[in-house]
Parts: C-alpha cells; sequence; structure tokens
C-alpha cells in the first residue's frame, strides 16, 4: 500500500506554500447518486436494447457476406455516376461500403450494448504516488555501489577508462560503411550538359527550333540535344537520364527587344529570344508559369517570382538569386543552339555554391 | 468537334440541346457554344460577311481596340495579327466584350450574346485588317482520334504548372488565374493554345504541333469522362489540400460525433 | 485495500470484486470448473492470473475527449493492416518502366517501377484502390487523432508531474508520425510526391556547412537518383514503424502506470480515479470503438478519393502541377518556406547561407518539438509546482497556459495557411502576392492577439464560473420583492455541480511564496542565477488568476445577496477566518453530505 514515508497529505503538497489548506476550500461531496437508466428497471427497455444490439450485428454479419458475394460478381472495371458523388467505380464502392458498413456494426453494437445493458455504475479505484519507498531506494542504492565497488570500477582506473574507450568507439566500424556508403561526395553541382553547340530541343517531342519558330509571347520547354524522352533513357539509362532533367531544363521565350533591361541579357540571347534554367534557385522546383503579359515566370511551388525582363531576377517571393540564363545563338541551319554552358550552377543554393574549391572543384 | 455539335442540326439534337441545357447550363452550354465555324479565315470571305463584322466590331469593340483595330493603350491591346482564332476564342466564350475592367477577363457562357455567324463574322472582320492564327480545322478537334497518354505528357511539361494536373486551375501572379479546363469545348482550348490569350503564353504549331493539340484535348476529354474518377468525391481536385479539408471537417466530426455518444451516458 | 472513498452513494459500488462475480474466478490456487481451460494452460504456464486479476479491473474514466488518442492509436493500427497488404505489391524501385496496364491516359508513359506498381494497386490488384485509400485516411486521421489528443493533454495540464516522460514520448511519437507520413507520401513517385522530395533535396542542401554532403548521403548522389525511393521505404515500412510501435507500447504502459488523469468532479481525487473497470464495459466500449474508427475510415475510403495518383502523371523534374502540396502535417515548414523572404539568404566569405529556407525546414521542424517536448518543464519552473497532478485543468482554469498554446496554434495555422495560399488565392479570388504579405504580418500580430483574447476569455469564464457558484444558475424567472424592486431568481448549485466548478487552486506567483530566505532547518535558501526571471515569468503566468470560490465567500453571498463585496475576487481570501467542513451554518447547507475529507483514504 502506500508507502511509509508517505503520510497522509499528499507529499507534494510540503512544497506548495501556496495551497490553500484544506479548511478553507469546499469539501468533495463525493460521487453523486446513481441515477438508473430506463434499460435498469424496465425489462421492456432492456429488451429493445438487447434487439437494437442484435440488429446492429446483424446487419454487420450481411455486409460482410455482401462484401464477399460484391468481391465475386462485381466487374472490377465497373464504372458509373453517384449522386452527390459523381463518376466513380462501383466495385470499389460496393465492397467499400460493405465493409464499412460491417465494421461499424460490431462497434455500434458493442457500444450500444456496454452503454445501454452493461453496468453503468462507476467504479472507483485508488491511485498511489509514483514515488518508491525509502526502504526501496535504499536497497537499491545499496545494490548499485556494491556492484560498482565488486566491479572494482571505483579502483581500477585503467579498467573504468579503457572500457569506456572501447564502448564508445566500437559502433565505429558499424556506422561508418553505413554512413560513409550511403552516397558519393557532392559532385556534378556546378555542371550540365549544356556547352556550345548544344542544340535546344523541346520536351518532350523532342524537336529542334529555329529562331523564328519562337513567335513573341509563346514558351518552349527545353532540354539539351540528346537529353529528351524515351530516347534519352535507352542511351543514357534512366538515372542519368532524371538528374540530367532535374539540371538541364531550360525554358525560352522571346521577349521584345526593347523590354530587356540589361546588356548582359540581350547580349547571351538571340534577337530578344532568351533561355533560363528552369530550376527554381529556391529548393529546385520548375519555374515554370510564364505570364506572357507581364513577363513574370512564378514558381508553383513557393511563389518565388522572376522578372524574364530583367534577366530573371526575383521580383517576389522566397528565392534570393536570378534564374541562370543560358547563353544561346543561331547555328548555320537556322536551329537554335547553346553558345556556351551555364556560368554558374543552377538550382537551390547550396553551402559552397560560390568556392567549389570548398568541394575540390576548380 | 464534338460529336454533339455536329449532330446540331436535326430537331432531335435541338432538344437534346434544351434538356441538357435546362439540366447542366454551365458546362453543357459551353460544350455545345463553338462559335466561328472550324477553318475560319479572311480568305473566301464574303464582302457581305466583311460588312457585318465591321458593324460588330464598330458596335462591340472598338470603343477599346480603336476604330481600325489598331489598339487603344491601355485601355485595349492592337488586334492586328490576333487572327480569327483569337477572336473566336474571345468572343465565344464571353470573355469579350469586356464587361468591366478587371484583373482578367473571365469566361462567362452566359454573356455570349452573338450568333455563331455573328462571330464568324467578327472574326473574318478582324482577321482581313491583319492576318493571323485561323479557327482551327474539325480534324484537330476530335479528341477520339487524339493520343491521350501523349497529350497528358505534353499537357504536363506545359500546361499542368498553371492549370493544375487535373486541369481545374490554378493562381498566377497578383490575383490572376488560370482558369479550369473542364467543360471547354475542343476549339476554344485549341485557340487558347494557338493565340495564348492574356496571361497564356503562346503555343504555336511548331513548339505544340496540331496533332500534340488534339492529344492535349484528348486527354483534357477522358479528364471530364471521369478517367481521374475512381475511388470517390474528387474533393475538387485539390490534392492535399481538399483531403486536409475533409479530414478536418467532416473526418473528425463523424470521429468525435462518435466518441461523444460513447462517452454520453444512456438514457 | 481500504476504501475510504468519499462517496455519496458509496453503497452502490465498491472497488472489489464485484459482488455478482464469484470470488473463485480470482482465485488462482483452487481452478474450478469457471475458470476458462485456456487461462488455466496459460495461468500455470506464465501465472497469467496474477496480473489479469488487476488488469481487468482496471478503471478508465469516460470522457470524450479521452477518446482523442484512441482514434490515433486505431487508424495507426488501420494504417500497419493496410500497409502489410500494399508491401505485397509496391516496388520500391525507382528503375524505368514503360506503363501498360489498365489506365489508359499513362499508357506508354515511361516512369518508375515504384509509380507503376501504385498504378496497378490502384487499378489491378482487386480491391487494392480501397486499401490504398484507406491507408492514406488512416495516416491522415491517424495524424489529426494526434494533433487533438495532444491538444487535449495540453490544454487540460496532463503534461505535469508525473506524466513528463509520457509527454516527451508522446512528441516523440507525433514527430514520428509526421516523418513516416511524408516518406509514405513520397512512396507512389507521381508528380505530386517528387516534387516534395525536390523540395526536400533543396532544404538539405541549404544546410550550412554540411548541406551537399548531407544531400548526397540521402539521395546516394544528385538529385533525383534511383536510391531515395527504396531508403525511403525501409524506413516507411519498417524502421519508423518499429520505433513508432514500441515507443507507443511503452506510451501506453506508462497509461497504465500511472493510471488515467480524470476531470474535476464529485468523488474524484487526486488519489483515485473514477470510472468503468475493463471488464465488460471499457472492453466493450474501447474495443467497439476501434471497429467504428475503422468502419468510418473504410466508408470515407468507400466514398472519398484520396491522392488519385494517376491524376498526378508519374515524376517527372521538369514538370509540376498547380497546387502542389505535401500532406497537411508538413504544411507549417512548406508555409514557412512560401513565407520567409529572400533577403535572408547571403554569401559570408564565400560561403552561402540560406536563412530563406533552412529557417522554415531544418531549423522549425526540430524547433517545434523541442518546444512542445520542453514545455513542462519550462512550466514547473515557472509554477514551481512540484506535486503530482491526477486531476485535469480545466482550460480556463489555467488561463497563461491556455492563451500561449491557443497562440502558438494561431502561429502554427498561419504558416500552415501559408502553405496553401495558392489555393485560397483562386478558391477566394484573392491575390497570392497580397496573401503572402497578409501572412507575413500575421505571424507575428495574430498570436499576440490570440494570446490576449484567449487569456481575457478564460478570465471571464472563470468568473462566470464564480458568479454560478456564488449566485446559482439563472432560472429565467423574475420575482418582485415587496419594495418594488425586480430580480431573476437563481437556482443554487447542488453540491455535486458546485464541486466541479471550485476544484481547482490557483497558486500565487513564486516570488511572493518563497517564504523567508531560509528553510525549515535555518539554512540559507540556495537562489539560482535565474531566481528573478523566474520570480517575473511566474509572476506573469499566474497574476490574474481567479481563485476559486471559498465557502466563506459563498457564505458571504448568500447571507448578504451582495454582489459588490464580491466582485473583485481576483485576490485569493487566505486570511478569511473560515471554519472546516465540520458545519459553519452559515453556509452549511452546501455541502453538509462532505462527512469525509477526500484525501483520507488510510
Amino acid at each position: 500500500m502506500a508507502n511509509p514515508h508517505h503520510d497522509d497529505t499528499a507529499p507534494a503538497m510540503r512544497d506548495d506554500a501556496a495551497a490553500p489548506a484544506r479548511s478553507e476550500t469546499f469539501q468533495n461531496p463525493g460521487l453523486p447518486p446513481h441515477v438508473p437508466r430506463r434499460a435498469d428497471g424496465d425489462p421492456k427497455a432492456a429488451k429493445r436494447a438487447e434487439i437494437q444490439v442484435v440488429v446492429l450485428f446483424t446487419l454487420s454479419a450481411l455486409a460482410s457476406i455482401a462484401f464477399v458475394v460484391a468481391y465475386f460478381v462485381i466487374d472490377p472495371d465497373l464504372k458509373g455516376y453517384l449522386l452527390g458523388i459523381g463518376e466513380i467505380n462501383l466495385f470499389h464502392l460496393a465492397i467499400g461500403v460493405t465493409m464499412g458498413v460491417s465494421l461499424l456494426g460490431i462497434g455500434l453494437g458493442a457500444i450500444h450494448w456496454a452503454k445501454t445493458l452493461m453496468p453503468d455504475e462507476e467504479v472507483v479505484e485508488q491511485r498511489h504516488p509514483q514515488v518508491s519507498g525509502d526502504d526501496d531506494r535504499e536497497a537499491v542504492a545499496q545494490t548499485l555501489s556494491h556492484g560498482w565497488r565488486s566491479s572494482q570500477l571505483n579502483r581500477r582506473s585503467a579498467l573504468l577508462g579503457s572500457a569506456g574507450g572501447a564502448l564508445g568507439l566500437f559502433a565505429l566500424p558499424i556506422v561508418l560503411p553505413v554512413i560513409a556508403g550511403l552516397g558519393p561526395r557532392p559532385q556534378g553541382l556546378y555542371t550540365t550538359n549544356w556547352a556550345e553547340g548544344t542544340l535546344l530541343r523541346i520536351d518532350p517531342s523532342g524537336a529542334a527550333i529555329r529562331a523564328g519558330d519562337v513567335t513573341q509571347g509563346s514558351v518552349f520547354h527545353v532540354m539539351p540535344d540528346g537529353w529528351v524522352g524515351h530516347e534519352a533513357v535507352e542511351e543514357h539509362g534512366a538515372e542519368e537520364a532524371m538528374i540530367a532533367k532535374a539540371k538541364d531544363q531550360v525554358i525560352l521565350v522571346r521577349l521584345d527587344p526593347s523590354l530587356i533591361k540589361s546588356q548582359k541579357q540581350r547580349e547571351w540571347g538571340y534577337e530578344g529570344i532568351v533561355a533560363y534554367s528552369k530550376v527554381c534557385t529556391h529548393v529546385g522546383c520548375p519555374v515554370a508559369l510564364y505570364e506572357q503579359q507581364t513577363h513574370h515566370l512564378l514558381c508553383p511551388c513557393h511563389q518565388s517570382t522572376f522578372d524574364m525582363t530583367d534577366d530573371c531576377n526575383v521580383i517576389f517571393g522566397p528565392a534570393k538569386r536570378a534564374l541562370p540564363q543560358l547563353p544561346i545563338t543561331v547555328d548555320g541551319d537556322g536551329y537554335i543552339v547553346a553558345a556556351g554552358p551555364f556560368r554558374e550552377p543552377v538550382g537551390p543554393s547550396f553551402w559552397e555554391r560560390e568556392r567549389p574549391g570548398l568541394m575540390g572543384v576548380e | 468537334m464534338s460529336s454533339l455539335a455536329a449532330r446540331r442540326r436535326s430537331p432531335l439534337a435541338l432538344l437534346m440541346l434544351l434538356f441538357l441545357g435546362l439540366t447542366f447550363t454551365g458546362t453543357a452550354y459551353a460544350a455545345l457554344q463553338t462559335g466561328a465555324a472550324p477553318g475560319t479565315s479572311a480568305e473566301g470571305a464574303s464582302q457581305e460577311q466583311l460588312g457585318e463584322g465591321r458593324q460588330l466590331f464598330l458596335a462591340n469593340c472598338a470603343s477599346c481596340h480603336g476604330a481600325n483595330a489598331e489598339g487603344n493603350g491601355e485601355a485595349g491591346p492592337s488586334l492586328y495579327g490576333v487572327g480569327a482564332a483569337a477572336v473566336d476564342f474571345q468572343v465565344a466564350t464571353g470573355r469579350m466584350p469586356l464587361p468591366a475592367p478587371g484583373v482578367q477577363a473571365e469566361r462567362n457562357i452566359s454573356q455570349v450574346h452573338f450568333s455563331d455567324e455573328q462571330i464568324e463574322a467578327l472574326a473574318v472582320y478582324v482577321d482581313s485588317l491583319a492576318p493571323g492564327p485561323d479557327v482551327p480545322e474539325e480534324q484537330w478537334l476530335d479528341a477520339s482520334q487524339g493520343d491521350a497518354a501523349n497529350g497528358g505528357a505534353v499537357y504536363r511539361t506545359n500546361c499542368a504548372m498553371c492549370h493544375n494536373s487535373s486541369g481545374t486551375g490554378g493562381a498566377l501572379t497578383r490575383g490572376k488565374y488560370a482558369p479550369t479546363l473542364m467543360g471547354v469545348d475542343a476549339q476554344h482550348i485549341y485557340e487558347a493554345m494557338l493565340t495564348g490569350p492574356q496571361s497564356m503564353p503562346v503555343f504555336n504549331d511548331q513548339n505544340i504541333t496540331p496533332e500534340e493539340k488534339r492529344d492535349v484535348i484528348a486527354f483534357l476529354k477522358s479528364i471530364e469522362d471521369g478517367a481521374n474518377d475512381q475511388g470517390g468525391h474528387t474533393l475538387g481536385s485539390l490534392g492535399p489540400a481538399g483531403d486536409a479539408l475533409f479530414a478536418w471537417t467532416i473526418g473528425i466530426l463523424a470521429f468525435i460525433g462518435a466518441a461523444v455518444w460513447l462517452g454520453r451516458k444512456a438514457a | 485495500m481500504t476504501t475510504h472513498v468519499p462517496q455519496g452513494a458509496g453503497h452502490l459500488r465498491t472497488d472489489e470484486t464485484p459482488p455478482e462475480r464469484p470470488a473463485s474466478q480470482t482465485d488462482q490456487s483452487s481452478p474450478d470448473a469457471k475458470f476458462p481451460g485456456a487461462l488455466v494452460w496459460a495461468d500455470e504456464r506464465v501465472g497469467a492470473a496474477k496480473g489479469l486479476r488487476f488488469a481487468l479491473k482496471k478503471v478508465f474514466p469516460d470522457h470524450w475527449s479521452f477518446l482523442l488518442g484512441e482514434i490515433a492509436m486505431y487508424s495507426m493500427i488501420i494504417a500497419l493492416i493496410t500497409g502489410t497488404f500494399l508491401t505485397l505489391w509496391y516496388v520500391p524501385s525507382m528503375g524505368h518502366v514503360v506503363y501498360d496496364g489498365d489506365y489508359v491516359p499513362l499508357k506508354g508513359v515511361g516512369m518508375s517501377e515504384a509509380y507503376a506498381s501504385t498504378l496497378d494497386i490502384s487499378f489491378e490488384v482487386k480491391g487494392g484502390l480501397l486499401i490504398r485509400q484507406l491507408h492514406h485516411w488512416s495516416a491522415l486521421f491517424f495524424i489529426v487523432g494526434i494533433a487533438l489528443h495532444a491538444a487535449r493533454v495540453f490544454f487540460t495540464g496532463a503534461f505535469r508531474k508525473p506524466r513528463e516522460i509520457n509527454w516527451l514520448i508522446g512528441v516523440v511519437l507525433s514527430l514520428l508520425a509526421i516523418i513516416e507520413g511524408f516518406a509514405g507520401y513520397s512512396l507512389p513517385d507521381d508528380l505530386l510526391s517528387g516534387t516534395g522530395i525536390r523540395a526536400m533535396n533543396g532544404f538539405m542542401m541549404s544546410a550550412p556547412v554540411i548541406g551537399t554532403w548531407m544531400t548526397f548521403f540521402v539521395f546516394g548522389g544528385e538529385f533525383p537518383g534511383e536510391a531515395i525511393i527504396p531508403r525511403l521505404y525501409i524506413a516507411h515500412v519498417l524502421l519508423i514503424p518499429a520505433i513508432l510501435v514500441g515507443l507507443f507500447v511503452l506510451h501506453l504502459a506508462l497509461v497504465v502506470v500511472h493510471k488515467h488523469t480524470q476531470y474535476p468532479g464529485p468523488g474524484r481525487t487526486n488519489d483515485n480515479v473514477v470510472g468503468f473497470p475493463i471488464m465488460p464495459v471499457y472492453a466493450a466500449k474501447a474495443g467497439g470503438f476501434f471497429f467504428v474508427v475503422f468502419g468510418i475510415t473504410a466508408l470515407v475510403s468507400a466514398l472519398v478519393q484520396i491522392n488519385g495518383v494517376w491524376v498526378y502523371g508519374p515524376y517527372d523534374p521538369t514538370q509540376v502541377t498547380a497546387g502542389s502540396q505535401p500532406d497537411f502535417y508538413m504544411w507549417f515548414s512548406d508555409g514557412a518556406l512560401r513565407l520567409l523572404p529572400g533577403w535572408l539568404e547571403f554569401t559570408l566569405f564565400g560561403t552561402v547561407w540560406s536563412f530563406n529556407i533552412f529557417l522554415g525546414s531544418l531549423v522549425l521542424l526540430p524547433l517545434v518539438w523541442v518546444v512542445l517536448g520542453a514545455y513542462p518543464f519550462l512550466e514547473a519552473w515557472v509554477t514551481g509546482d512540484k506535486r503530482e497532478h491526477h486531476i485535469l485543468q480545466r482550460p480556463r482554469n489555467a488561463p497563461t497556459r491556455t492563451a500561449i498554446g491557443a497562440a502558438a496554434i494561431s502561429m502554427y495555422l498561419v504558416l500552415a495557411l501559408a502553405c496553401v495560399n495558392d489555393i485560397l488565392a483562386i478558391k477566394l479570388g484573392l491575390s497570392i502576392n497580397d496573401l503572402t504579405i497578409l501572412f507575413r504580418t500575421m505571424f507575428f500580430v495574430l498570436p499576440v492577439l490570440v494570446f490576449v483574447v484567449t487569456k481575457r476569455l478564460c478570465l471571464s469564464l472563470q468568473r462566470h464560473d464564480r458568479e454560478r457558484v456564488l449566485h446559482g444558475n439563472e432560472t429565467g424567472r423574475i420575482v418582485r420583492t415587496p419594495e418594488g424592486r425586480f430580480f431573476e431568481a437563481h437556482e443554487p448549485l447542488d453540491e455535486f455541480e458546485r464541486w466541479a466548478l471550485v476544484d481547482y487552486d490557483t497558486p500565487t506567483p513564486l516570488g511572493l511564496t518563497q517564504g523567508p530566505d531560509v528553510d525549515s532547518r535555518g539554512v540559507a535558501r540556495r537562489r539560482g542565477p535565474l531566481a528573478g526571471a523566474q520570480a517575473a515569468v511566474s509572476s506573469f503566468f499566474y497574476k490574474d488568476a481567479v481563485t476559486a470560490v471559498t465557502p466563506a465567500e459563498l457564505a458571504a453571498a448568500h447571507h448578504h445577496g451582495e454582489h459588490d463585496a464580491l466582485e473583485s475576487p481576483s485576490i485569493p481570501q487566505l486570511g478569511a477566518p473560515v471554519n472546516d467542513s465540520t458545519g459553519d451554518d452559515d453556509f452549511s447547507e452546501g455541502h453538509g453530505s462532505a462527512v469525509q475529507a477526500p484525501t483520507h483514504h488510510r
């Protein structure tokens, strides 16, 4: 029962001078008198409750059987229109509803049973303070100190030190290969597949683009030659193709040259056609929403907004840096090609971005 | 072109039109409201048609776009080179004439006060001033000939970032928005890609070929026909936002309702 | 066990074996015919009856708010069951396949095996769609349940001593739950979840010093690589669930150790627990509730589509859909990423510090849980309260805590709603830019407003309680006095109703109660360096407290019918000469039956 060192007043009370003394508070009146339920006094009401429970359980059983029937009878591809929901797969609907009814029948039945027919008189259980008794504590303290002394760790400090060291280091051979094997050292963050002369190709069709195709107001979603569509997956494998998509994607538009604010932007473009990395400088979503009237580029993930007429500088939202521009020109056949690689890393910011040397990249 | 529109000349179809119009005023009406005939352009237009178009233009458009469609500064852009497709899109979807200046012109099918012939005349007239993209030919509008899967791929690269992967629209900057594509007629979808109305960029035939545009239409029509609707109410196709709203309202009310019932003493 | 429990109707109940149960049932030494054979078998091997004897009699108080945690628990079980089903078909691979399944709008599209197998579960496995939806809905309800349960525990003070450890376990559980949710949300490798992983990659990259290394290690190379889905998979189906279930068992075990808390009410003391025994009532109710939760989830899954991955298409880093949101439990972090302005990123000595990114993700995520975990200890430090608490506080009776909680929730909600700013913009016809600026402002303004309003609200509710105790309930009957004055007749509360309103205490601030600078043995109290701060915060915590009505006040109210003397009750009337419960005639009619002091249980 209660521990010997606890007296009647709850032990914690001693610490709190602010708790009002008992005489100044009301007394707990004890449990209120029990009010019987209808089913307690009236056999008819009890019978009614029983029937309700039986109905619920029976409903559940029927629904379970209906589930099995529906599972085998209904065509899994059957679709239909349900008022208030719209188009829906009827097989899915049938097995879902029967499953739901089967479960609800059991649940509601059991609770109704407990509420109406099982005893509803509340029961009192005593609590005891969590704290152990003094004798328990002393026994534990003794065992501990006895164990400490009999292990001789108190006297043999070399033992203690070496055991500590061994225990401290044993995890290394296990953890190190796991951690170190997780991935390669960072690489490739400064490069893309764009190089001088790389054709710009429309994603996903793969068509090359003539300068004349890029009419004012239009927007082309572009990938470098050799990295578009199924062919890229076949040639480079899916992993390389996906990494390329994540870094190389470019958005190509034609602006009225008079709108372009910076000389660099004009020079890196071709007759007002400019190409920018489509990877957001915030966390890397495709900045694909081009508003052709305002020439704003909006990222749908976090609403960073870039002004295409102002070298894709940020005009709103959480991104800090402008989108990197891809220099372009036109080759002998009149197709748009890259005039060179990106001059800065594309995509989200990272620690070593301005200092490739930190990553061992020159 | 949808099969409904093709059948429109038979009296039975008229009855059906009436019925559908009464039942689903918004979307069904939109599907039937196609505006100018396919292939409309100034070439081969009669003098009479051009005259009617000019009359309509002066009465309805000139106040903003100028008497010769040369544009009027802030009020309205020049219409040189926008083509019959742009006129048909803007007028037949009820965006133009603009009822009042706003962030952007809204689709408003109930506001179309022109007959198909009048829209065609208007389109022909504007196209005659300086030619632009024509109203698309019927073969490019037939969703049944399109490849919905390829259309989906083109759509996700070029359209989904604004219009949402389920075609229900999305927000742009400063109160502008990409409208829903559900219930929009194939011809208007095509014209919008071709002409790039308002904030929308242009997707000319070199960028997205007519076949690909038809694929996109096929993809959108497959969504309209319920391809996306499999497992129940789609909650407005809002993605996790709709799910969250449901979970925190109806879902949690159901659970708490059950809990309250469980905890209450029986009568 | 002695049973001097205050019982107004004590003859009706006992915590001993119910009389209708034969004594032999619990007598393990002489198994008779009524003791089930299976139990005899188990008992002879593990002594099952010893434990069951007490376990079956454990008492749980009945209140709907105690079931919020059960919603979470049962949803977790549903997610475990359905998740096991899904693993039979799901392929955790980013290997490339060309889809050739039943879903026409994706035929011939290149995609990962993970996405293709998710489509197959949805369209080819019979009933797979239902199980997927059950899994996702139950996962959402799991976290909704956790949030509501945590709020209940917080606002009723159930985290106080001795339950701090269980609060900490709960905090860790909630963090694990959302990580588990995020991992699961990522597995289908559809366009939406891939965008989520892209953002995760981006914010991991922003970490100072270790960002790129960490990212390359987690992704096994450059984004997206082919490692992240298999790794998230093993985390989702093994690592996190194992920890989750382990901690959850501990969470429940501690509930058993501590016994459940209860709301203040007649007969309920800090030394007892009043409710229904497991056998049979609570077993039927809790067991039934599992089926109810499962049933509701099944109906929802049958009728409401969730995460139709076919809508989004396969993940492709060049594509994105409007309305890209994570599931709601990650909104606050994604919302923070939307609100943090770009100028928070800068370059220092050639190194990039992206505060605009890592503040909202790598800092915010752990911070929220650290603050949650630390709260009970902070509050205990502020209140100096070292007592055990088993009676819950009604939220109004801890006004400052309730206000802090409400303010924190408002802050969280601002961030969460900022994550759906694009949806709000299009649904409400507003500008995304205006909304973002509004949310930025609200993040700072709203918590202050909510704090003040909530605290005032609590204090008014407390005063209202006082009014009810002192003057009874309004009856709506207007009485005219002989002098011609009108007043409304009030019905005095009965002692049971009254007790629920007065059973709380309001300690005065620490600075005022620490008493002399020497303790009882005459040794000077050591005052920590933070004692001043502690006193200040303590005063902030308690200064406006409205104390519970005392018998003296009630007596005064009855005697004089005077309002005025009692209109400013916030000063504790500790000095008032009040008699013990043995009965002062002035006010004895209220509690005449309270013959036993509530804590005399020995």
